[in-house]
């Protein structure tokens, strides 16, 4: 019992940042109809540029912010130098596209700055709290939680509630006739991909002081995962990449424990394969005829 | 029909009879790199096919090499044991008999993995099955290691395939294996040729174009789709067959992500759906790291060792990007135009 | 029709294409010396290593240390008045590259010898390659027990302890410092992991250890793996890990508020790297841990010393880690074989003079080479962390099929200004 509940809040801290990355895939999807591959060697250039900020003695809040504005700054430089010279109709050069700018920037990386790993360290401590003498959720933990709650719950409202928000589903779904009634299209899409980056950007952010360091392929395997999480819980659907995003990083914590550390990538092929042929547009997606 | 065949063949013994005159002028070294890129050469081939003619992008294809590489490694060891101690184990057939069950089983193994995705494939549009081929090649080394036979990291070898000794004074180790690797690959792509002028190819351009219209005309676009799943398997399959021979040994660590994705490069840069193309990728994807640690050979020591593996990565995303977006030839495949399919057979 | 046409036609373009290019470059080929690698004046040696990639970090700069080291001995004259080259490839820990980079060496390179190959998976797959063109294949950068098959592989040499009598040597080091010790062993899950586990089975018995738990480098979490350890109530754990994972191991452990006694193997209990990837908050935790070591990496000892110099002078000042004198010690061993092999050394010679067990080396026992052993080292060193500096103890341990017995360390002394002599 006592290692059930620790995996299991090992597993939620894991999930809460799956859950972000997860929610960045679906903005840009909602935004732009599209699955961006590049979106781990996107998410990492900003985080790399925040480390070269810390380390040349700013504080990690500067460092925060500053993914998030190199994020966004790339995801638009991105949508509009490059994205826009592919031919929107069919999906495929899109993709592969994302392949090789992975592939250049991945590689550019890593001539950059070396293949070893650069230690980052967290802002907050990441000794768990004890309770009744299990270790739970460190303080680390609790911060990467609250801001996936905050992030959601912000783009919730922006998404709901905002006329702005109104614009960048109406673009995204109906292009044609939100141009029509007056909605700047393209402007919204590169503001779709602007929020997805800064948000992969900020998710890749808090899971480097987890594991090794960074290095360039840091957040290659949170791509897969959170891939997995977004096809879940549906592509266009918010709601469903922070439930799947949970429930993937539970998973893998669970089989890791239970099983072996080995299995785990397995149980996220096993999982994504049995969603993606049993219920393919996930399981809080609205509406069934999505093309993708 | 049949004079359209019999010229085939005969085009394809020509070609084979060329390279494998080739290997003549080359010096070992470059009879290896010969053997290596016909192996990539056909699983490109049947990657070329995959994503020109049916839309379906998998980022996983190093994981077909490889199972038809382990496949043909676990079998062809197998039988060699068994041969061992019979009389029948010198001459020709203590080496062709394991080559051939070797084969055998590679086909068994990436047909059967290929027949799985292809049943996945039928029902998943573009993003979503790249995705799952992208979760499989992650997935690779964990299977190696849980799947028991695999033995993990290490990896398995493949039998070494003597030179026979009728020839044994005519060519050197490397060349005999370049052979083989070229009757390997032909056999490989000369059925992709055939099928892609066939019917077969009509079909899989159809149900890129229009699936409602080809369900109209009575064509199964799941089938079609699954069905060139399937071709394409085998070609890599018999692809990491070749890589198994000129190498003897098989590991999850050389068909990782990277591989798969200079897989892709390979059919983007030659053009997807060109079968000469597909040999240009392949040729470019095993030459270009040679240049550029020649290019790169005198350099400070640091900036080199940054450079040697990264340089030509970046190179190759350069390249992929700019072939995607400037050059019409190469996306004209991709975009579904309403083009009348007698136009589209002259390519 | 026009499809196979243009078909066959790109087909033969890129045949003649490629036969063109590589004919040309054959024709330029040199003839082969009658000892490949060796003239009047040169000897060209040559390696594969992991350069870049994600399994680069940690081991790129051992390559560097070694050429250093070469670089010195060249200055002062060479050995037996040949420079020393080191060609150091680059395979990224992919054993594809490495068959095509070893097979470059060998065939373009001509090279006398490939020496300190890293990686197991790695240079396994080119130990049959090797062994049919009788290229030496010398001081294997890898613990496995592949390398020790004179039979099979009579020019293959390991340098690195292999890993059993690692773990054996940690275990029975726990059992000597605390009898009620409950051992536990977290490894890689590879053979790295396995020979640990397999030597500390030598000594705790079949099947006595507590819990034995394995990590995988693609995933960068072991918190799953040390709670079942904390829960099975594991004093003492024994680690089969890199550097990084035993960072990620103490670091979170401390997190958890679980400090037990940590006994690592060599090749991941480099202080200095350990110390960078916790930071100062989490260096305290390495407070007491124990490792093993064949080589003088200890700051008293008269080579570390000597490799300071090296490094500060032919090294571009890199920081000295572990890793230094990994490399470093690899080059003295090597140009210590290449004086035994005689003023002129022919790839049998200098086999012959490895197997002859004369080398000494510069660890903290001889070395071990035989006809019969194609281990360098069956005797390790302890060193333990303490006050926030990590050096040996006075224990050593060698190790048999029996299990470890306790010795005492006999360090090599510094001769000829560590270069050996002709």
């Amino acid at each position: 019992m006592e290692r059930l509940v620790f995996l299991l809040s090992t597993g939620l801290a894991r999930g809460a940042v799956l859950a972000l990355f997860a929610l960045s895939l679906v903005i840009v999807y909602r935004a732009a109809r599209v699955v961006n591959f590049a979106q781990a060697a996107m998410a990492i250039v900003p985080v790399y540029v925040a480390f070269a900020v810390t380390a040349a003695g700013g504080s990690p809040w500067l460092g925060l912010a500053t993914a998030l504005v190199v994020g966004a700054l790339l995801g638009a430089v991105v949508e509009r130098g490059l994205l826009r010279l592919v031919p929107q109709d069919n999906p495929l050069p899109g993709i592969i596209v994302a392949i090789g700018l992975v592939m250049v920037l991945q590689a550019g990386l890593a001539i950059a700055f070396g293949p070893d790993h650069r230690p980052v360290h967290a802002p907050f401590s990441q000794r768990p709290f004890d309770v009744g003498g299990i270790s739970v959720l460190s303080p680390y933990d609790l911060f990467v939680l609250i801001v996936a709650a905050v992030v959601m719950g912000g783009l919730a409202l922006l998404f709901g509630r905002t006329s702005l928000g109104l614009q960048l589903r109406a673009a995204a779904f109906a292009p044609e006739t939100s141009r029509l009634l007056g909605v700047r299209v393209p402007r919204m899409v590169t503001l779709g991909w602007m929020l997805s980056i800064a948000t992969a950007a900020l998710a890749a952010l808090l899971l480097v002081p987890t594991g090794l360091g960074l290095d360039p392929h840091a957040a290659d395997v949170l791509f897969v995962n959170a891939f997995a999480a977004a096809v879940v819980g549906g592509l266009d659907s918010p709601v469903g990449a922070l439930v799947a995003g949970l429930a993937v990083g539970l998973l893998v914590s669970l089989v890791t424990g239970y099983a072996s550390a080995a299995a785990a990538p397995l149980a996220v092929l096993v999982l994504l394969t049995a969603v993606l042929l049993v219920r393919p547009h996930g399981l809080f997606a609205a509406r069934e005829a999505r093309t993708a | 029909m049949r004079t359209h065949g019999t010229r085939l063949l005969l085009r394809a013994g020509l070609l084979t009879l060329l390279a494998l005159g080739a290997t003549f002028l080359l010096d070992p070294y470059r009879n290896y790199q010969l053997a290596t890129s016909a192996g990539v050469f056909a699983a490109v081939a049947g990657l070329t096919l995959l994503v020109g003619l049916t839309g379906q992008l998998s980022l996983g294809h190093a994981v077909l090499m490889a199972a038809g590489g382990y496949g043909y490694a676990l079998t062809a060891t197998r039988v060699t044991e068994a041969l061992e101690g019979t009389g029948a184990a010198d001459g020709i057939v203590g080496w062709l008999v394991p080559l051939l069950a070797g084969v055998a089983g590679a086909v068994v193994a990436a047909g059967l993995l290929g027949t799985l995705l292809g049943l996945a494939a039928a029902r998943l549009r573009g993003p979503y099955l790249t995705g799952l081929t992208l979760a499989l090649v992650i997935a690779l080394p964990s299977a190696a290691g849980i799947v028991p036979g695999l033995a993990g990291a290490q990896g398995v070898s493949a039998p070494f395939v003597p030179v026979p000794d009728a020839l044994a004074t005519l060519i050197a180790v490397e060349q005999w294996h370049a052979w083989l690797a070229i009757l390997v690959t032909a056999c490989a792509v000369t059925p992709l040729v055939a099928l892609r002028s066939g019917r077969a190819g009509l079909r899989m351009r159809a149900v890129h174009d229009d699936e409602t219209a080809a369900r109209l005309a009575g064509i199964d676009p799941g089938r079609v789709k699954a069905g060139a799943f399937v071709i394409s398997s085998l070609a890599a399959g018999l692809g990491g067959v070749v890589l198994a021979i000129a190498t003897q040994q098989v590991s999850p660590g050389a068909y990782g992500l990277g591989f798969s994705l200079l897989l892709v490069v390979a059919a983007v840069v030659g053009g997807l759906g060109s079968l000469g193309g597909a040999a240009l990728g392949a040729v470019l994807v095993t030459l270009l790291p040679w240049l550029v640690d020649q290019a790169t050979a005198g350099l400070p020591a640091d900036l080199g060792h940054r450079l040697q593996g990264n340089l030509e990565i970046v190179l190759f995303g350069v390249v992929v990007i700019v072939v995607t977006v400037l050059w019409p030839g190469g996306l004209a495949r991709l975009v579904p135009k309403n083009t009348p399919l007698s136009q589209n057979t002259e390519r | 029709m026009r499809t196979t046409r243009s078909t066959s036609r790109a087909g033969a373009a890129a045949v003649l294409g490629l036969t063109a290019t590589t004919a040309l470059s054959a024709c330029s080929t040199p003839a082969a010396a009658e000892v490949p690698g060796i003239t009047d004046d040169t000897v060209v040696i040559g390696t594969h290593q992991p350069l870049t990639g994600p399994a680069a970090a940690g081991f790129a700069s051992i390559s560097a240390a070694t050429a250093a080291y070469f670089e010195y001995v060249n200055d002062q004259g060479g050995i037996n008045g040949r420079q020393i080259e080191y060609v150091v490839k680059d395979d990224g820990y992919n054993p594809a590259n490495t068959q095509t980079v070893v097979r470059e060496l060998v065939q373009e390179d001509e090279v006398f010898a490939i020496v300190n190959g890293l990686g197991t998976p790695t240079h396994t797959s080119v130990l049959d390659y090797l062994d049919q063109n009788g290229v030496p294949d010398l001081f294997v950068a890898s613990g496995s027990l592949t390398w020790d098959q004179p039979d099979e592989y009579p020019n293959t040499f390991g340098f690195n302890a292999d890993y059993v009598t690692e773990g054996a040597a940690l275990a029975q080091y726990a059992r000597d410092t605390d009898p009620d010790a409950v051992v536990c062993v977290l490894g890689q899950d590879d053979d790295f992991g396995e020979g640990i586990l397999e030597g500390v089975e030598l000594v705790v018995g079949d099947g006595e250890v507590a819990q034995n738990q394995t990590y995988s480098t693609a995933d960068q979490d072991v918190t799953a793996q040390l709670g079942a350890m904390k829960e099975a109530g594991c004093t003492h754990n024994v680690l089969g890990t890199i550097n990084g994972f035993t960072a990620l191991a103490v670091g979170t452990a401390a997190q958890m508020e679980w400090f037990p006694k940590w006994h690592v193997s060599s090749s991941g209990a480099d202080h200095p790297t350990l110390v960078e990837y916790l930071g100062e908050e989490g260096a305290p935790a390495l407070e007491g841990l124990v490792s093993v070591n064949y080589l003088p990496n200890s700051p008293s000892s008269d080579w570390y010393e000597l490799f300071s110099r090296i490094n500060d002078e032919y090294n571009d000042g890199a920081p000295y880690t572990g890793n230094t004198t990994y490399g470093m010690s690899v080059g003295y061993q090597f140009a210590e074989a290449l004086a035994a092999a005689g003023e002129n050394p022919t790839r049998e010679s200098i086999v012959a003079a490895v197997e002859s067990g004369e080398l000494r080396g510069n660890g903290v026992a001889p070395l071990t080479y035989s006809a019969d052993d194609h281990f360098a080292y069956r005797t390790v060193r302890i060193a333990v962390v303490t006050d926030g500096a990590q050096d040996f103890t006075d224990d050593a341990y060698e190790v048999s099929e029996a299990g470890a017995t306790a010795v005492t360390p006999e360090e090599t002394p510094l001769e000829n200004e560590g270069i050996p002599a002709g």
